[in-house]
């Protein structure tokens, strides 16, 4: 199994979720979160006082599928999350050990 | 407001009337009349209308100006503004009833500073007891006044608070307004409005507050709420210091929401302030009333124009903050300007509030937090100038009537620019000396004995859990 997560723009996130669940995913988690990467920061003006903000709002998504489905997984999100412009975000897949569905106890890929 | 030298426009249309009627028309006027008469003077609409604008004018306050600077803050400090605001607007309120009223608006016989304590605690004053306003033999209910007043002396020290915001401990902060009501709002009050009112003046010629004497021109507060709290605020943030972390460390407002509620609210609230500062509803009202609309909207677009210029986006903040310079401007000068005169004021007000909150305050460095000084003292002392040339009846303006005689006369040839300029100067110099050293006195005192700060540790954590057990967001 896999776990992939991506870092996206947040307007992204239908988009992605959309072409995700037409492939057969079942579930994801979503994160609203903060971070930097290349992409600049905004400056804010507060009666003269500017400030610098480096960090930017992304979303961060989290999807566990069996290692078959996870190379679509990762090429649906590059092209559903792309908008060609720096921010667009990143995309890590991780192995992931073992997965519990907890109401029935059921493990491994069937408790996706 | 209240006790300048002005008269009132259809009730001094009617007495100019019967004056160029003949002598002995305007001698069949009652002077000086008996309680009984001066009943039948008390007009209803007058009434109403003073008491909605004692309304307009708390709620400027709370939750106006509360919101208004809340909404600047840190989310961490945003129940101190509004508990400093709110428990400001409670203390000053009784203390006009115990002294405050008696001390700005009673006669200080020979001394043109500050009145007596004959109306200590209101004493002797009911139901049945009359105030003077701007017309002969036009009176309003005292209480009514009185109320009205206490509105005005709760909203100037609760001005104050936004130059050293999210740094002040709040018992002292409750200790200094009482002091500073008591040796400086009392006093400048009476000087500017203090007066025996047009019909007694004439037989009481010297009856009046210093400022009032002199001639100066204000007519809803520009040098005893604006100019007054402007310089308070500024020699506070300077004798507290500056917040940790400023000016390195960002501190957003936390919610320009909240702002742009608080600048509409003490929008609204200000037509209490400046056409109820009229004291009757008339014509004179009605041109307080458009003069205070048309020089917010003239000088909120100023500076937007000049940000757009300046920074390429107008911002919700610098409309705002320009409403506010604009309304603090047009105070002084509300009653005696014209409509299009005020635009002008309001388009040149913006500009040099905008220099002194960007330009000025960093260059000397200075935390005037929220801006206080750069709005309400540089609004105020615009404001107070301008009214002296917007006054002027060759410009369209309302110029001043002559109290020494029954019934008033007006003489719109007798106006001086230049020499009414010169008076009101000195009117803001005063109100700047008085109050600048009245403040540094207070908050030297307060600061050697109770302290003004929190530790740092609590000013860290925020005023709110620090001073008041509680936060402004449990989400």
């Amino acid at each position: 199994m896999k776990l992939v997560m991506a870092i996206i723009k947040p307007f992204k996130l239908d988009d992605v979720r959309e072409a995700l669940t037409s492939l057969g995913v079942a579930g994801m988690t979503v994160s609203e979160v903060k971070g930097f990467g290349r992409q600049k920061g905004q400056t804010e003006i507060y009666r003269g006082a500017e400030y610098s903000t480096n960090m930017v709002p992304k979303i961060k998504l989290e999807v566990v599928c069996d290692d078959g489905l996870a190379p679509r997984v990762v090429e649906s999100i590059q092209q559903a999350a792309n908008s060609g412009a720096i921010g667009d975000g990143k995309i890590f897949v991780l192995d992931v050990g073992q997965a519990v569905r907890i109401r029935t106890g059921e493990t491994g890929e069937t408790a996706l | 407001m209240t006790m300048t030298r002005k008269l009132c426009g259809v009730a001094g249309a009617i007495v100019a009337a019967l004056a160029v009627a003949g002598p002995a028309l305007a001698a069949d006027m009652i002077k000086a009349p008996d309680a009984a008469a001066m009943a039948t003077m008390v007009n209803k609409g007058d009434t109403t209308w003073m008491l909605t604008s004692s309304l307009l004018v708390l709620m400027m306050s709370v939750p106006g100006l509360a919101l208004f600077y809340g909404g600047l803050v840190r989310s961490k400090n945003m129940l101190s503004v509004l508990m400093q605001v709110f428990m400001i607007v409670c203390v000053t309120g009784l203390l006009w009833c115990c002294w405050g009223y008696s001390i700005a608006f009673t006669s200080g016989g020979d001394n043109h500073f500050f009145g007596g304590l004959s109306k200590a605690f209101l004493m002797g004053v009911d139901g049945t007891t009359l105030a003077a306003t701007f017309s002969n033999n036009v009176y309003l209910p005292e209480l009514c006044f009185v109320v009205f007043q206490m509105t005005f002396a709760m909203i100037t020290p609760a001005l104050i608070v936004g130059a050293f915001a999210e740094r002040i401990k709040f018992s002292s902060l409750i200790v200094f307004v009482v002091l500073w009501s008591l040796i400086v709002y009392y006093p400048i009050a009476h000087m500017v409005w203090y007066w025996a009112g047009p019909d007694f003046l004439p037989d009481a010629p010297t009856d009046y507050g210093m400022m009032w004497g002199w001639g100066a021109l204000d007519f809803a507060g520009g040098t005893v709420v604006h100019i007054n709290a402007g310089i308070a605020g500024l020699v506070g943030c300077l004798m507290i210091g500056k917040r940790i972390g400023f000016p390195k460390e960002p501190m957003p407002p936390h919610s320009l929401t909240m702002t742009m509620i608080g600048a509409s609210l003490l929008w609204v609230g200000w037509f209490g302030f400046n056409a109820g500062s009229n004291l009757e509803a008339n014509g004179v009202t009605a041109v307080a009333f458009m003069n205070t609309m048309v020089a917010t909207c003239a000088a909120a677009v100023s500076w937007a124009l000049v940000e757009q210029f300046h920074h390429g986006k107008a911002s919700m903040l610098g409309a705002a903050s320009g409403a506010v310079a604009g309304l603090v401007a047009i105070t002084p000068a509300s009653g005696f300007a014209a409509p299009m005169t005020s635009i002008v004021l309001g388009f040149v007000v913006s500009p040099l509030c905008y220099l002194f909150v960007t330009k000025v305050k960093s260059a000397f460095g200075y935390d005037d937090s929220l801006d206080v000084f750069g709005v309400h003292c540089i609004g105020g002392i615009t404001g107070a100038l301008g009214t002296a040339i917007v006054a002027a009846p060759s410009l369209g303006g309302q110029g001043y009537f002559d109290y020494t005689v029954f019934p008033a006369a007006f003489h719109p040839e007798a106006y001086d620019i230049v020499a009414q300029l010169i008076t009101q100067a000195k009117a803001v110099l005063v109100t700047l000396v008085w109050s600048g050293v009245g403040s540094a006195v207070l908050f030297f005192i307060i600061d050697k004995t109770m302290g003004l700060r929190p530790s740092a540790d609590e000013e860290l954590q925020g005023l709110d859990l620090s001073s008041h057990g509680e936060r402004a967001y449990n989400s």
